[in-house]
């Protein structure tokens, strides 16, 4: 096993290679701001939350996806990555509806505690209401697409754990949106198993269980990783 | 020379709007309007929506009295489930509505109108307000806001919030009372009856005395009533069938069901405000008049179903003798109705059921439409949903109590303001009884102004002989 050592906010850190930024930072107890990541299952950067300095880099470079490497020299916390940060929470906010006081997920919603962690106020940015549907026609959840953020969690749970593949991304930039089989209503698509992955791994409301109403949504997200753990090590403990 | 005067904004109301006053050549008051200039949009972006959401978004409508959009929306929700809600649920959500009442009610004559009757209509217009009031009767200033905190601690204890608490939801509510809360309530039921018993005695001497005159002048006309009542015709706030009764007592219409309402109920527009003028279809508009909210509530009932409240009403009723038709006594009616609710939350306090936990339906859509209806404080509300299949909504129409006051608050107006203006020498104190006629039916603008789409518009143009010269449709 090879071993690199590196500098994680001037801290000395020595670590197994191949884990990435995100997990060190993590294991020598230092928070990065994450959205789209979620322990059990692959990251792909989409959220951009974790951007982290590396001396040497005139690029910011995403903490769940970079690999560890010697003598790196990382800054997780700067002023310019808090002003990042707080940019991209206001420009989640602006890009859909997100109506906090009637959301299922209210007072239990990553991006309003990640808000609330960047210390956005308002978005500087011009909301642009988009005219996005809410599909309810599943028999036990529903996906309003105005609360979703792209993170594509409800699509590598599904994927990576469930084996369903029941979702994915179509289209591209700000037209971008969570399809369910083949552009199907939810309802409709024969390889969904009704786990409710989904539900406990979806950060805000955008997946919920039908019938929930203000502030009702709770996850399970613990068993998520468990259920990867007791897959790949057979350990059934939580 | 004609002369308008106009009293922007009208004030100590929940809401925007002005009242234009029209004098002719003579200085007399040929007319008078109350125009609501605010705008909302509610059953327009509702739609798309899941209906288990409505109680949450229609709540927002407004925060002066947060339960009733909440309680309509979920009784609307009941229906679609197509479930009977749980004894536990039915009776908490009467509490809550009781404990609203209270707290409305308390706010519009303590804080809002009272003012005007403990330090006169002609007082300075900078301290007739509720600061005013405590300077000159702190006493009674803070018996009236402890009696609100009351109503509003109780939606707190209920709904672990006083505003627009979630917890009024389709097919029930989601929690039971605690026996902590239920102890607290119990122990201040007291002070709020004493309040009460203090309330009614200032202003039972005060309409033999300073108040007598308005009575006859501050709405006071025959038109119909409509409210809900319960099996025996008794006083209800949440459940019930529908009544409309005439100012001579007759029981016009009997065990209407909300879910006709289109049938007895038109709604009218006007070009020169953005609320809907309902009316009561058979007489058609603008015959069709009726008043709902407090005093419309004592006047379809035939008795009140507890002690002290009744004795009080059958004391309304022999000092109008007969049927109460001022709309003066609307304040009055709003403190008979605090009493009713104090000693039903007092028998419901009792009851072992509003500490069950079973207090929750649960059930998929089952039926595409359906009507709810309740009591708010300041009338009959309904709310009409059209769910596709899985429950998102394709139609939303809300019918607010103050729009049904509409009529009858235009018509007071314009008795007050003919009453009182004579001449372009209009001192202050004679607008201030103008507004005060509006306060009377303490309209809700931001609950009554939540349509959308564009209005009509019907111009008319009307010689003084009555001659319909010109109109234009847009």
């Amino acid at each position: 096993m090879s071993v690199k050592t590196l500098k994680i906010d001037g801290k000395d850190i020595a670590i197994e290679s191949g884990t990435t930024v995100l997990q060190a930072a993590k294991e020598n107890g230092v928070a990065i701001p994450t959205l789209c990541h979620l322990d059990g299952v692959s990251d792909v950067g989409a959220c951009r939350l974790c951007l982290v300095e590396v001396a040497g880099s005139n690029k910011l470079l995403p903490a769940c996806v970079t690999e560890v490497a010697e003598g790196m020299d990382i800054q997780t916390n700067t002023p310019k990555l808090q002003q990042y940060r707080k940019m991209t929470v206001e420009l989640l906010f602006a890009e859909g509806n997100h109506v906090c006081a009637v959301c299922v997920a209210n007072g239990n919603c990553e991006l309003q505690d990640m808000a609330v962690l960047v210390g956005m106020d308002h978005s500087r940015f011009p909301y642009q209401f988009p005219d996005r549907p809410v599909d309810v026609s599943h028999e036990q959840f529903g996906i309003d697409h105005n609360r979703c953020i792209l993170c594509t969690r409800c699509v590598r749970v599904c994927d990576e754990i469930e084996g369903a593949h029941v979702w994915d991304v179509a289209q591209r930039g700000e037209n971008c949106f969570i399809v369910s089989g083949l552009n199907q209503p939810w309802g409709e698509v024969d390889a969904c198993t009704s786990c409710g992955k989904c539900v406990d791994a979806c950060p805000t409301g955008a997946i919920f269980r039908k019938g929930s109403t203000t502030g009702e949504k709770e996850r399970d997200r613990a068993k998520l990783e468990f259920l990867v753990t007791a897959r790949e090590q057979h350990q059934w403990t939580r | 020379m004609t002369r308008t005067v106009v009293i922007d904004p009208v004030t100590r109301i929940e809401g925007h709007a002005k009242i234009s006053i029209y004098l002719d050549d003579g200085g007399e008051v040929s007319d008078a309007r109350f125009h609501v200039v605010e705008y909302r949009g509610f059953e327009k972006f509702c739609e798309g929506r899941p209906f288990t959401e409505m109680a949450g978004i229609t709540a927002r409508i407004c925060g002066i009295c947060p339960v009733s959009h909440l309680l309509a929306a979920a009784k609307t929700g009941d229906k679609i489930l197509a479930v009977k809600i749980p004894p536990a649920a039915d009776k908490l959500r009467r509490m809550m509505n009781l404990a609203q009442l209270t707290q409305s009610h308390a706010l519009s004559f303590f804080h809002l109108s009272s003012p005007d009757f403990l330090l006169g209509w002609d007082s300075d217009p900078a301290t007739r307000n509720v600061f005013g009031l405590i300077a000159a009767n702190p006493d009674l200033a803070r018996a009236g806001i402890r009696l609100r905190q009351f109503g509003q601690t109780v939606l707190e204890k209920l709904g672990g919030r006083k505003i627009h608490a979630a917890w009024t939801v389709p097919g029930g509510v989601r929690s039971p009372l605690s026996e902590e809360d239920r102890q607290w309530i119990v122990d201040r039921l007291p002070e709020a009856f004493d309040t009460l018993s203090l309330a009614l005695g200032l202003f039972k001497g005060m309409l033999d005395d300073q108040l007598k005159a308005e009575i006859g002048i501050f709405g006071e006309f025959p038109t119909l009533y409509m409210g809900l009542v319960g099996p025996h015709g008794e006083w209800e706030h949440y459940d019930g069938k529908l009544r409309f009764t005439d100012s001579q007592g007759t029981i016009v219409a009997d065990g209407l069901s909300e879910d006709d309402y289109h049938q007895f109920l038109g709604e009218a527009v006007e070009p020169w405000s953005y609320l809907k003028f309902p009316y009561y279809r058979p007489l058609g508009y603008p015959a069709g008049i009726y008043r709902v909210g407090p005093l419309a509530r004592l006047n379809v009932c035939s008795h009140i179903d507890t002690e002290a409240a009744n004795r009080e009403l059958q004391e309304l009723r022999d000092r109008a003798g007969g049927v109460p038709t001022s709309s003066f006594l609307y304040h009055y009616a709003r403190l008979i109705e605090i009493l009713a609710c104090l000693e039903k939350i007092q028998e419901l306090v009792d009851d072992p059921d509003v500490l069950s936990d079973r207090c929750r339906a649960h059930a998929g859509v089952n039926q595409l439409n359906a009507v709810g209806v309740s009591e708010a404080p300041r009338g009959t509300l309904f709310h009409h949903y059209q769910v596709d299949e899985n429950g998102l909504l394709e139609k939303v129409n809300l019918i607010i109590a103050t729009g049904q006051n509409n009529l009858a608050m235009n018509k007071t107006v314009a008795q007050i303001a003919k009453h009182y203006i004579h001449g372009s020498d209009i001192p202050e104190g004679l607008l201030n009884r103008v507004e005060a006629g509006i306060r009377c039916y303490d309209p809700c603008l931001s609950c009554s102004t939540h349509a959308a789409g564009q209005m009509p518009l019907h111009l008319e143009l009307v010689a003084a002989d009555g001659r319909l010269l010109d109109e234009v449709y847009r």
